[in-house]
Protein backbone atom coordinates (compact mmCIF):
# COMPACT_ATOMS: atom_id res chain seq x y z
CA UNK A 1 0.00 0.00 0.00
CA UNK A 2 2.51 2.39 1.04
CA UNK A 3 4.97 1.22 -1.91
CA UNK A 4 2.17 1.77 -4.52
CA UNK A 5 1.80 5.60 -2.83
CA UNK A 6 5.40 6.12 -3.10
CA UNK A 7 5.25 4.70 -6.30
CA UNK A 8 2.54 7.43 -7.83
CA UNK A 9 4.42 10.01 -6.14
CA UNK A 10 7.38 9.13 -7.93
CA UNK A 11 6.06 8.61 -11.41
CA UNK A 12 4.38 12.17 -10.89
CA UNK A 13 7.74 14.17 -10.01
CA UNK A 14 9.07 11.84 -13.20
CA UNK A 15 6.25 13.90 -15.10
CA UNK A 16 6.86 16.92 -13.71
CA UNK A 17 10.43 16.69 -14.59
CA UNK A 18 11.97 16.82 -11.54
CA UNK A 19 15.33 15.30 -11.19
CA UNK A 20 15.84 12.04 -8.48
CA UNK A 21 18.68 12.74 -6.49
CA UNK A 22 20.15 9.97 -4.79
CA UNK A 23 18.41 10.01 -1.53
CA UNK A 24 15.04 10.37 -2.90
CA UNK A 25 13.17 7.17 -2.44
CA UNK A 26 13.21 5.28 -5.69
CA UNK A 27 11.96 1.94 -7.12
CA UNK A 28 14.03 -1.07 -7.04
CA UNK A 29 13.85 -1.18 -10.93
CA UNK A 30 15.04 1.86 -11.66
CA UNK A 31 17.69 2.10 -9.38
CA UNK A 32 18.95 -1.26 -10.82
CA UNK A 33 18.43 0.08 -14.15
CA UNK A 34 20.06 3.11 -13.09
CA UNK A 35 22.92 1.46 -12.15
CA UNK A 36 23.32 -0.48 -15.06
CA UNK A 37 23.39 1.54 -17.32
CA UNK A 38 25.91 3.95 -15.69
CA UNK A 39 28.28 1.78 -14.56
CA UNK A 40 28.17 0.35 -18.60
CA UNK A 41 28.63 3.85 -19.52
CA UNK A 42 31.49 4.16 -17.59
CA UNK A 43 33.32 0.43 -18.22
CA UNK A 44 32.84 2.09 -21.87
CA UNK A 45 34.61 4.78 -21.32
CA UNK A 46 37.76 2.64 -19.86
CA UNK A 47 37.44 -0.20 -22.38
CA UNK A 48 37.16 2.65 -24.88
CA UNK A 49 40.47 3.91 -23.98
CA UNK A 50 42.20 1.01 -25.81
CA UNK A 51 41.30 1.27 -29.48
CA UNK A 52 42.42 4.55 -29.53
CA UNK A 53 45.31 4.21 -26.92
CA UNK A 54 46.38 1.98 -29.75
CA UNK A 55 47.27 4.78 -31.80
CA UNK A 56 49.17 7.13 -29.22
CA UNK A 57 52.69 5.99 -30.23
CA UNK A 58 52.05 6.01 -34.07
CA UNK A 59 50.27 9.22 -34.53
CA UNK A 60 51.66 10.69 -37.73
CA UNK A 61 52.54 14.02 -36.29
CA UNK A 62 53.15 15.64 -32.51
CA UNK A 63 50.37 17.79 -33.11
CA UNK A 64 48.17 14.54 -33.66
CA UNK A 65 50.26 12.73 -30.96
CA UNK A 66 49.09 15.48 -28.64
CA UNK A 67 45.25 15.51 -29.53
CA UNK A 68 45.03 12.07 -29.19
CA UNK A 69 46.42 11.95 -25.88
CA UNK A 70 44.40 14.31 -24.59
CA UNK A 71 41.50 12.39 -26.29
CA UNK A 72 42.13 9.33 -24.44
CA UNK A 73 42.69 11.20 -21.24
CA UNK A 74 39.16 13.34 -21.66
CA UNK A 75 37.87 9.09 -21.97
CA UNK A 76 39.25 8.41 -18.16
CA UNK A 77 37.77 11.62 -16.80
CA UNK A 78 34.33 10.97 -18.42
CA UNK A 79 34.65 6.97 -16.62
CA UNK A 80 35.62 8.90 -13.53
CA UNK A 81 32.49 10.84 -13.19
CA UNK A 82 30.14 8.11 -14.40
CA UNK A 83 31.70 5.85 -11.66
CA UNK A 84 30.79 8.47 -8.77
CA UNK A 85 27.26 9.13 -10.51
CA UNK A 86 27.03 5.44 -10.38
CA UNK A 87 28.65 4.75 -6.58
CA UNK A 88 25.54 6.75 -5.36
CA UNK A 89 23.32 4.42 -6.18
CA UNK A 90 25.36 1.93 -3.67
CA UNK A 91 28.00 0.05 -5.33
CA UNK A 92 31.40 1.09 -4.52
CA UNK A 93 34.06 1.76 -7.69
CA UNK A 94 36.03 -1.35 -6.57
CA UNK A 95 33.05 -3.64 -7.08
CA UNK A 96 32.20 -2.21 -10.43
CA UNK A 97 35.57 -2.82 -11.67
CA UNK A 98 35.53 -6.14 -10.41
CA UNK A 99 32.09 -6.43 -12.05
CA UNK A 100 34.09 -5.80 -15.44
CA UNK A 101 37.31 -8.07 -14.75
CA UNK A 102 35.26 -11.00 -14.27
CA UNK A 103 32.93 -10.45 -17.10
CA UNK A 104 29.60 -10.40 -15.35
CA UNK A 105 29.24 -6.44 -16.55
CA UNK A 106 28.83 -5.01 -20.23
CA UNK A 107 30.34 -2.36 -21.87
CA UNK A 108 29.30 -0.75 -25.33
CA UNK A 109 30.61 -3.62 -28.27
CA UNK A 110 31.87 -1.23 -30.04
CA UNK A 111 35.19 -1.20 -28.40
CA UNK A 112 35.21 -4.84 -29.44
CA UNK A 113 36.55 -4.17 -33.42
CA UNK A 114 40.35 -3.48 -34.02
CA UNK A 115 41.70 -0.09 -34.89
CA UNK A 116 43.62 -1.06 -37.97
CA UNK A 117 45.17 1.92 -39.73
CA UNK A 118 45.39 5.52 -38.53
CA UNK A 119 42.08 6.67 -40.68
CA UNK A 120 40.64 4.59 -38.00
CA UNK A 121 41.31 7.74 -35.20
CA UNK A 122 39.14 9.72 -37.47
CA UNK A 123 36.49 6.93 -38.04
CA UNK A 124 36.24 6.39 -34.58
CA UNK A 125 35.81 10.35 -33.76
CA UNK A 126 33.31 10.76 -36.41
CA UNK A 127 31.01 7.51 -36.51
CA UNK A 128 31.60 5.95 -32.62
CA UNK A 129 31.91 9.19 -30.85
CA UNK A 130 28.67 10.52 -33.12
CA UNK A 131 26.66 8.19 -32.18
CA UNK A 132 27.66 8.18 -28.93
CA UNK A 133 26.63 12.15 -28.70
CA UNK A 134 23.02 11.42 -29.81
CA UNK A 135 22.67 9.44 -26.78
CA UNK A 136 24.69 11.51 -24.57
CA UNK A 137 22.63 14.92 -25.53
CA UNK A 138 19.67 12.82 -24.60
CA UNK A 139 21.18 11.63 -21.38
CA UNK A 140 21.27 15.36 -20.37
CA UNK A 141 18.26 15.47 -19.77
CA UNK A 142 17.92 12.18 -18.60
CA UNK A 143 16.02 11.52 -15.15
CA UNK A 144 18.22 10.48 -12.62
CA UNK A 145 20.35 13.98 -11.15
CA UNK A 146 24.17 12.88 -10.97
CA UNK A 147 23.91 10.56 -14.35
CA UNK A 148 22.19 14.47 -15.96
CA UNK A 149 24.97 16.60 -14.25
CA UNK A 150 27.57 14.06 -15.40
CA UNK A 151 26.58 14.09 -19.37
CA UNK A 152 26.65 17.88 -19.12
CA UNK A 153 30.01 17.34 -18.67
CA UNK A 154 30.88 14.67 -20.75
CA UNK A 155 29.10 16.34 -23.73
CA UNK A 156 31.20 19.28 -23.94
CA UNK A 157 33.96 17.20 -24.56
CA UNK A 158 32.57 14.81 -27.08
CA UNK A 159 31.11 17.38 -29.41
CA UNK A 160 35.14 18.15 -29.82
CA UNK A 161 35.90 14.30 -30.21
CA UNK A 162 33.59 14.23 -32.87
CA UNK A 163 34.99 17.22 -34.73
CA UNK A 164 38.68 16.25 -34.62
CA UNK A 165 37.91 12.86 -35.88
CA UNK A 166 36.11 13.84 -39.14
CA UNK A 167 39.28 16.39 -39.50
CA UNK A 168 41.53 13.46 -39.77
CA UNK A 169 39.30 12.01 -42.01
CA UNK A 170 38.57 14.88 -44.08
CA UNK A 171 42.51 15.72 -44.45
CA UNK A 172 43.03 11.93 -45.39
CA UNK A 173 40.00 12.47 -47.77
CA UNK A 174 42.62 15.24 -49.60
CA UNK A 175 45.57 13.68 -49.88
CA UNK A 176 47.51 11.03 -51.25
CA UNK A 177 45.60 7.54 -53.04
CA UNK A 178 46.93 5.72 -50.52
CA UNK A 179 45.04 7.52 -47.55
CA UNK A 180 42.13 7.92 -49.91
CA UNK A 181 41.69 4.55 -49.67
CA UNK A 182 42.69 4.14 -45.74
CA UNK A 183 39.68 6.69 -45.27
CA UNK A 184 37.36 4.13 -47.01
CA UNK A 185 38.38 1.25 -45.76
CA UNK A 186 38.38 2.84 -42.04
CA UNK A 187 34.22 4.15 -43.29
CA UNK A 188 33.97 0.87 -44.65
CA UNK A 189 34.70 -1.25 -41.32
CA UNK A 190 33.10 1.36 -38.79
CA UNK A 191 30.13 2.15 -40.56
CA UNK A 192 27.68 -1.43 -39.38
CA UNK A 193 29.31 -1.53 -36.23
CA UNK A 194 28.46 2.46 -35.09
CA UNK A 195 24.84 1.79 -36.29
CA UNK A 196 24.83 -1.50 -33.88
CA UNK A 197 25.83 0.71 -30.81
CA UNK A 198 22.05 2.28 -30.52
CA UNK A 199 21.27 -1.36 -29.79
CA UNK A 200 18.71 -3.53 -30.57
CA UNK A 201 15.60 -2.57 -32.23
CA UNK A 202 12.93 -1.37 -30.32
CA UNK A 203 10.36 -4.00 -31.24
CA UNK A 204 13.26 -6.74 -29.37
CA UNK A 205 14.58 -4.27 -27.00
CA UNK A 206 13.59 -5.82 -23.55
CA UNK A 207 14.73 -2.72 -21.43
CA UNK A 208 12.91 0.41 -23.43
CA UNK A 209 9.54 1.10 -22.41
CA UNK A 210 9.69 1.16 -18.61
CA UNK A 211 13.25 3.54 -19.11
CA UNK A 212 11.36 5.53 -21.55
CA UNK A 213 8.30 5.74 -19.23
CA UNK A 214 11.07 6.70 -16.10
CA UNK A 215 12.55 9.17 -18.07
CA UNK A 216 15.63 7.76 -17.93
CA UNK A 217 15.56 7.64 -22.14
CA UNK A 218 13.74 10.08 -23.91
CA UNK A 219 14.25 8.12 -27.05
CA UNK A 220 14.04 4.82 -28.64
CA UNK A 221 17.34 2.85 -29.65
CA UNK A 222 15.15 3.53 -33.81
CA UNK A 223 14.73 7.46 -33.49
CA UNK A 224 18.23 7.44 -32.30
CA UNK A 225 19.41 5.26 -35.08
CA UNK A 226 17.87 7.12 -37.81
CA UNK A 227 19.16 10.85 -36.25
CA UNK A 228 22.30 9.58 -36.74
CA UNK A 229 21.72 8.24 -40.06
CA UNK A 230 20.40 11.20 -41.53
CA UNK A 231 23.02 13.14 -40.44
CA UNK A 232 25.62 11.20 -41.06
CA UNK A 233 24.49 10.17 -44.84
CA UNK A 234 24.94 14.26 -45.56
CA UNK A 235 28.57 14.49 -43.88
CA UNK A 236 29.44 11.61 -45.92
CA UNK A 237 29.45 13.80 -48.95
CA UNK A 238 31.63 16.69 -47.56
CA UNK A 239 34.26 13.72 -47.30
CA UNK A 240 34.22 13.13 -51.33
CA UNK A 241 33.78 8.96 -49.35
CA UNK A 242 30.69 6.78 -49.62
CA UNK A 243 28.70 4.38 -46.82
CA UNK A 244 28.91 0.80 -47.21
CA UNK A 245 24.77 0.13 -48.04
CA UNK A 246 23.73 0.33 -51.26
CA UNK A 247 20.35 0.53 -49.80
CA UNK A 248 21.25 3.84 -48.33
CA UNK A 249 18.51 6.54 -50.30
CA UNK A 250 16.69 9.71 -48.95
CA UNK A 251 13.35 8.94 -48.78
CA UNK A 252 11.04 12.49 -49.38
CA UNK A 253 7.95 10.64 -47.56
CA UNK A 254 9.30 9.86 -44.56
CA UNK A 255 11.59 12.43 -44.64
CA UNK A 256 14.21 10.05 -43.44
CA UNK A 257 17.07 7.92 -45.20
CA UNK A 258 15.61 4.47 -45.97
CA UNK A 259 18.79 1.74 -45.07
CA UNK A 260 19.86 -1.51 -45.39
CA UNK A 261 19.05 -4.44 -42.88
CA UNK A 262 21.77 -4.75 -39.52
CA UNK A 263 23.29 -7.69 -39.02
CA UNK A 264 22.13 -8.81 -36.16
CA UNK A 265 23.66 -12.20 -35.78
CA UNK A 266 26.96 -10.02 -35.70
CA UNK A 267 25.89 -7.61 -32.36
CA UNK A 268 24.61 -10.34 -31.15
CA UNK A 269 27.52 -12.76 -31.62
CA UNK A 270 29.61 -9.65 -30.38
CA UNK A 271 27.22 -8.83 -26.80
CA UNK A 272 28.35 -12.56 -26.48
CA UNK A 273 31.86 -12.05 -26.63
CA UNK A 274 32.61 -13.78 -29.94
CA UNK A 275 34.17 -10.21 -31.18
CA UNK A 276 37.27 -10.13 -32.64
CA UNK A 277 38.44 -8.00 -29.25
CA UNK A 278 36.06 -9.10 -26.63
CA UNK A 279 38.97 -11.38 -25.10
CA UNK A 280 42.10 -8.40 -26.23
CA UNK A 281 39.92 -6.06 -24.27
CA UNK A 282 39.19 -7.67 -21.04
CA UNK A 283 42.74 -9.45 -20.92
CA UNK A 284 44.39 -5.86 -20.92
CA UNK A 285 42.10 -4.32 -18.05
CA UNK A 286 42.87 -7.16 -15.89
CA UNK A 287 46.20 -7.12 -16.38
CA UNK A 288 46.03 -3.16 -15.53
CA UNK A 289 44.39 -4.19 -12.52
CA UNK A 290 46.09 -7.13 -11.38
CA UNK A 291 49.92 -5.65 -11.68
CA UNK A 292 48.78 -2.33 -10.40
CA UNK A 293 47.49 -4.46 -7.47
CA UNK A 294 51.09 -3.69 -5.55
CA UNK A 295 51.53 -0.15 -6.33
CA UNK A 296 47.53 0.43 -4.91
CA UNK A 297 48.12 -1.43 -2.10
CA UNK A 298 51.51 -0.17 -1.28
CA UNK A 299 49.55 3.05 -1.35
CA UNK A 300 47.11 2.31 1.21
CA UNK A 301 49.75 1.16 3.53
CA UNK A 302 51.99 4.31 3.57
CA UNK A 303 48.83 5.95 3.84
CA UNK A 304 47.79 4.40 7.32
CA UNK A 305 51.36 4.88 8.31
CA UNK A 306 51.06 8.41 7.53
CA UNK A 307 47.65 8.49 9.56
CA UNK A 308 49.67 6.55 12.67
CA UNK A 309 52.23 8.80 13.15
CA UNK A 310 49.51 11.98 13.55
CA UNK A 311 47.74 9.88 16.00
CA UNK B 1 76.31 20.62 -39.73
CA UNK B 2 73.84 21.90 -37.20
CA UNK B 3 74.86 24.78 -34.56
CA UNK B 4 75.03 24.35 -31.37
CA UNK B 5 72.09 26.47 -30.32
CA UNK B 6 70.15 24.09 -32.82
CA UNK B 7 71.58 20.64 -31.52
CA UNK B 8 70.60 22.06 -28.16
CA UNK B 9 67.54 22.67 -28.87
CA UNK B 10 66.90 19.54 -30.34
CA UNK B 11 68.54 17.67 -27.22
CA UNK B 12 66.69 19.37 -25.23
CA UNK B 13 63.60 18.61 -27.08
CA UNK B 14 64.55 14.93 -27.38
CA UNK B 15 64.66 14.42 -23.76
CA UNK B 16 61.01 15.20 -23.50
CA UNK B 17 60.08 13.75 -26.30
CA UNK B 18 61.12 10.64 -25.86
CA UNK B 19 59.96 10.57 -21.91
CA UNK B 20 56.74 11.50 -23.18
CA UNK B 21 56.37 8.34 -25.48
CA UNK B 22 57.82 6.06 -23.05
CA UNK B 23 54.86 7.56 -20.69
CA UNK B 24 52.25 7.03 -23.19
CA UNK B 25 52.38 3.96 -23.39
CA UNK B 26 50.54 3.60 -19.73
CA UNK B 27 47.80 5.52 -21.21
CA UNK B 28 44.80 3.19 -20.55
CA UNK B 29 46.99 0.78 -18.54
CA UNK B 30 47.44 2.32 -15.39
CA UNK B 31 47.18 0.98 -11.75
CA UNK B 32 44.72 3.67 -10.81
CA UNK B 33 41.91 5.63 -12.93
CA UNK B 34 43.62 8.89 -11.54
CA UNK B 35 47.06 8.03 -11.97
CA UNK B 36 46.96 7.19 -15.37
CA UNK B 37 45.07 10.80 -16.15
CA UNK B 38 47.92 11.78 -13.83
CA UNK B 39 51.19 10.06 -15.71
CA UNK B 40 49.18 11.14 -19.71
CA UNK B 41 49.21 14.59 -18.23
CA UNK B 42 52.77 14.40 -17.76
CA UNK B 43 53.34 12.89 -20.96
CA UNK B 44 51.29 15.95 -22.62
CA UNK B 45 52.99 18.14 -20.87
CA UNK B 46 56.31 17.00 -21.94
CA UNK B 47 55.13 16.91 -25.38
CA UNK B 48 54.31 20.60 -25.30
CA UNK B 49 57.68 21.47 -24.13
CA UNK B 50 58.97 19.31 -26.85
CA UNK B 51 57.34 20.81 -29.53
CA UNK B 52 58.71 24.11 -28.30
CA UNK B 53 61.62 23.44 -28.62
CA UNK B 54 61.50 21.97 -32.12
CA UNK B 55 59.99 24.83 -33.09
CA UNK B 56 62.25 26.92 -32.59
CA UNK B 57 64.95 24.60 -33.68
CA UNK B 58 62.56 24.53 -37.28
CA UNK B 59 62.50 28.35 -37.35
CA UNK B 60 66.35 28.36 -37.00
CA UNK B 61 67.28 26.24 -39.48
CA UNK B 62 65.46 27.80 -42.23
CA UNK B 63 65.10 24.91 -44.86
CA UNK B 64 61.93 23.84 -44.52
CA UNK B 65 62.40 21.92 -41.29
CA UNK B 66 59.67 21.45 -39.35
CA UNK B 67 58.33 20.31 -35.90
CA UNK B 68 57.49 16.60 -37.86
CA UNK B 69 60.74 16.20 -39.94
CA UNK B 70 62.40 16.53 -36.67
CA UNK B 71 60.59 14.30 -34.47
CA UNK B 72 60.18 11.84 -37.27
CA UNK B 73 62.34 11.71 -39.95
CA UNK B 74 66.02 11.60 -37.96
CA UNK B 75 67.84 8.20 -37.57
CA UNK B 76 68.86 7.28 -34.22
CA UNK B 77 72.51 8.51 -34.35
CA UNK B 78 70.64 12.00 -35.20
CA UNK B 79 69.03 11.83 -31.59
CA UNK B 80 70.29 13.53 -28.51
CA UNK B 81 68.57 12.49 -25.66
CA UNK B 82 69.82 11.24 -22.51
CA UNK B 83 70.20 7.48 -21.98
CA UNK B 84 68.05 7.27 -18.65
CA UNK B 85 64.57 9.07 -20.77
CA UNK B 86 64.52 6.11 -23.16
CA UNK B 87 64.91 2.95 -20.37
CA UNK B 88 61.49 0.82 -20.63
CA UNK B 89 59.03 1.20 -18.42
CA UNK B 90 59.17 -1.91 -16.38
CA UNK B 91 57.03 -1.47 -13.73
CA UNK B 92 55.17 1.60 -12.04
CA UNK B 93 57.73 1.93 -9.88
CA UNK B 94 60.25 2.21 -12.26
CA UNK B 95 58.47 4.77 -14.29
CA UNK B 96 57.70 6.62 -11.32
CA UNK B 97 61.27 6.41 -10.54
CA UNK B 98 62.67 7.73 -13.98
CA UNK B 99 59.91 10.41 -14.13
CA UNK B 100 61.44 11.69 -10.65
CA UNK B 101 65.11 11.21 -11.36
CA UNK B 102 64.28 13.20 -14.63
CA UNK B 103 62.19 15.41 -12.82
CA UNK B 104 64.70 16.74 -10.20
CA UNK B 105 66.92 17.44 -12.93
CA UNK B 106 64.79 19.52 -15.61
CA UNK B 107 63.79 21.82 -12.17
CA UNK B 108 66.93 23.04 -11.64
CA UNK B 109 67.86 23.16 -15.33
CA UNK B 110 64.89 25.79 -16.13
CA UNK B 111 65.02 27.59 -13.48
CA UNK B 112 68.69 28.82 -14.74
CA UNK B 113 67.44 29.04 -18.16
CA UNK B 114 64.06 31.05 -17.63
CA UNK B 115 67.07 34.06 -17.59
CA UNK B 116 68.79 33.12 -20.23
CA UNK B 117 70.13 35.69 -22.63
CA UNK B 118 67.89 34.13 -25.64
CA UNK B 119 64.52 35.31 -25.14
CA UNK B 120 62.93 32.63 -26.64
CA UNK B 121 64.82 29.89 -24.55
CA UNK B 122 63.68 31.59 -21.87
CA UNK B 123 60.33 32.14 -22.00
CA UNK B 124 60.14 27.84 -22.68
CA UNK B 125 61.81 27.29 -19.56
CA UNK B 126 59.62 29.68 -17.63
CA UNK B 127 56.29 28.08 -19.24
CA UNK B 128 58.11 24.71 -18.34
CA UNK B 129 59.00 25.07 -15.09
CA UNK B 130 55.52 25.45 -14.15
CA UNK B 131 54.59 22.49 -15.52
CA UNK B 132 57.29 20.52 -13.67
CA UNK B 133 56.91 22.01 -10.22
CA UNK B 134 54.32 19.43 -10.47
CA UNK B 135 56.13 16.83 -11.94
CA UNK B 136 58.33 16.68 -9.11
CA UNK B 137 55.85 16.61 -6.67
CA UNK B 138 53.77 13.92 -7.94
CA UNK B 139 56.22 11.99 -8.84
CA UNK B 140 58.33 12.34 -5.54
CA UNK B 141 55.27 11.67 -3.11
CA UNK B 142 54.86 8.25 -5.13
CA UNK B 143 58.84 7.57 -4.96
CA UNK B 144 57.70 8.19 -0.74
CA UNK B 145 54.35 6.15 -1.01
CA UNK B 146 56.29 2.87 -3.03
CA UNK B 147 59.41 3.10 -1.19
CA UNK B 148 57.68 3.83 2.40
CA UNK B 149 54.74 1.15 1.45
CA UNK B 150 55.01 -2.31 1.43
CA UNK B 151 58.13 -4.43 1.78
CA UNK B 152 57.11 -5.29 -1.87
CA UNK B 153 57.23 -2.19 -3.60
CA UNK B 154 60.14 -1.13 -1.16
CA UNK B 155 61.69 -3.80 -2.80
CA UNK B 156 60.56 -3.31 -6.48
CA UNK B 157 61.70 0.53 -5.72
CA UNK B 158 65.53 -0.97 -4.82
CA UNK B 159 65.28 -2.65 -7.84
CA UNK B 160 64.40 0.46 -9.71
CA UNK B 161 67.56 2.53 -8.51
CA UNK B 162 69.59 -0.47 -9.34
CA UNK B 163 68.22 -0.64 -12.76
CA UNK B 164 68.31 3.14 -13.49
CA UNK B 165 70.71 4.58 -11.01
CA UNK B 166 74.01 4.31 -14.41
CA UNK B 167 71.98 6.70 -16.70
CA UNK B 168 72.20 9.67 -14.14
CA UNK B 169 75.64 10.58 -14.54
CA UNK B 170 75.45 11.10 -17.75
CA UNK B 171 72.72 14.42 -17.14
CA UNK B 172 75.67 15.92 -15.70
CA UNK B 173 78.67 15.13 -18.09
CA UNK B 174 77.65 17.99 -20.51
CA UNK B 175 78.16 17.27 -24.39
CA UNK B 176 80.33 20.26 -26.14
CA UNK B 177 77.27 21.79 -27.62
CA UNK B 178 75.18 22.56 -23.69
CA UNK B 179 77.85 25.18 -23.53
CA UNK B 180 75.10 27.23 -25.28
CA UNK B 181 73.51 26.52 -21.66
CA UNK B 182 76.09 28.41 -19.95
CA UNK B 183 75.36 26.67 -16.83
CA UNK B 184 77.69 25.30 -14.33
CA UNK B 185 76.88 21.36 -14.56
CA UNK B 186 78.38 20.86 -10.64
CA UNK B 187 75.59 23.35 -9.42
CA UNK B 188 73.02 21.30 -11.37
CA UNK B 189 74.23 18.34 -9.68
CA UNK B 190 74.32 19.68 -6.43
CA UNK B 191 71.11 20.64 -6.67
CA UNK B 192 69.66 17.08 -8.25
CA UNK B 193 71.43 15.34 -5.32
CA UNK B 194 70.03 17.24 -2.98
CA UNK B 195 67.09 16.92 -3.88
CA UNK B 196 67.04 13.05 -4.91
CA UNK B 197 69.16 12.30 -0.85
CA UNK B 198 65.62 13.97 0.96
CA UNK B 199 63.54 12.07 -1.39
CA UNK B 200 65.03 8.90 -1.06
CA UNK B 201 65.24 9.51 2.87
CA UNK B 202 61.77 10.12 3.18
CA UNK B 203 61.09 6.96 1.04
CA UNK B 204 63.77 4.73 3.23
CA UNK B 205 65.63 4.17 0.23
CA UNK B 206 69.06 3.74 0.11
CA UNK B 207 71.13 6.32 -1.78
CA UNK B 208 72.92 4.25 -3.92
CA UNK B 209 76.58 3.92 -3.53
CA UNK B 210 79.49 4.86 -6.55
CA UNK B 211 79.11 3.22 -9.49
CA UNK B 212 80.25 2.61 -13.22
CA UNK B 213 78.23 5.47 -14.97
CA UNK B 214 76.67 4.66 -18.93
CA UNK B 215 76.87 7.98 -21.02
CA UNK B 216 76.64 8.64 -24.96
CA UNK B 217 73.02 9.33 -25.57
CA UNK B 218 73.57 12.30 -25.24
CA UNK B 219 76.14 12.12 -28.47
CA UNK B 220 74.01 10.42 -30.32
CA UNK B 221 75.14 6.92 -28.79
CA UNK B 222 72.22 5.05 -27.75
CA UNK B 223 70.91 1.73 -25.93
CA UNK B 224 69.17 -0.61 -28.72
CA UNK B 225 65.89 0.21 -27.20
CA UNK B 226 65.87 3.73 -28.77
CA UNK B 227 65.40 2.74 -32.25
CA UNK B 228 62.35 0.29 -31.57
CA UNK B 229 60.94 3.63 -30.14
CA UNK B 230 61.70 5.18 -32.55
CA UNK B 231 60.55 2.82 -35.64
CA UNK B 232 56.97 3.02 -33.87
CA UNK B 233 57.02 6.57 -33.34
CA UNK B 234 57.68 7.04 -37.05
CA UNK B 235 56.29 4.23 -38.92
CA UNK B 236 53.49 6.37 -40.46
CA UNK B 237 55.55 9.34 -41.91
CA UNK B 238 58.17 6.21 -42.93
CA UNK B 239 55.65 4.39 -44.68
CA UNK B 240 53.85 7.10 -46.49
CA UNK B 241 56.36 9.67 -47.02
CA UNK B 242 55.58 13.54 -48.03
CA UNK B 243 52.12 12.75 -46.99
CA UNK B 244 49.91 15.14 -44.95
CA UNK B 245 48.47 14.11 -42.12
Amino acid sequence: MATTDMGELFQQKIDKEIKIEPRDWMPDAYRKTNLRQISQHAHSEIVGMLPEGNWISRAPTLKRKAILLAKVQDEAGHGLYLYSAAETLGMSRDQMVADLNNGKAKYSSIFNYPTLTWADMGAVGWLVDGAAILNQVMLCRTSYGPYARAMVRICKEESFHQRQGFEILLVLSKGSAAQKAMCQDAINRWWWPSLMMFGPKDSESTNSDQSIQWKIKRKTNDELRQQFIDMIAEQVKILGMTLPDDKLQWNPERKHYDFGEINWEEFWNVVKGNGPCNKQRLDARRKAHEEGAWVREAAKAHAAKRLAKVA
Amino acid sequence: MHTDLITFLLHMGDNTLILSQRNSEWCGHGPVLEQDIALTNIALDLLGQTRNFYQYAASLSGDGTTEDSLAYLRTVREYYNCLLVEQPNGDWGQTILRQFLFSAYQYPLYEKLKVHPDDTIAAIAAKALKEVTYHLRWSSEWVVRLGDGTPESHSRMIKALDNLWPYTGELFDPASYEQIAAIDSAILKTAWLDRVTAVLAEATLPLPGQTFMQSGGKKGLHSEHLDYLLAELQYLQRTYPGNEW
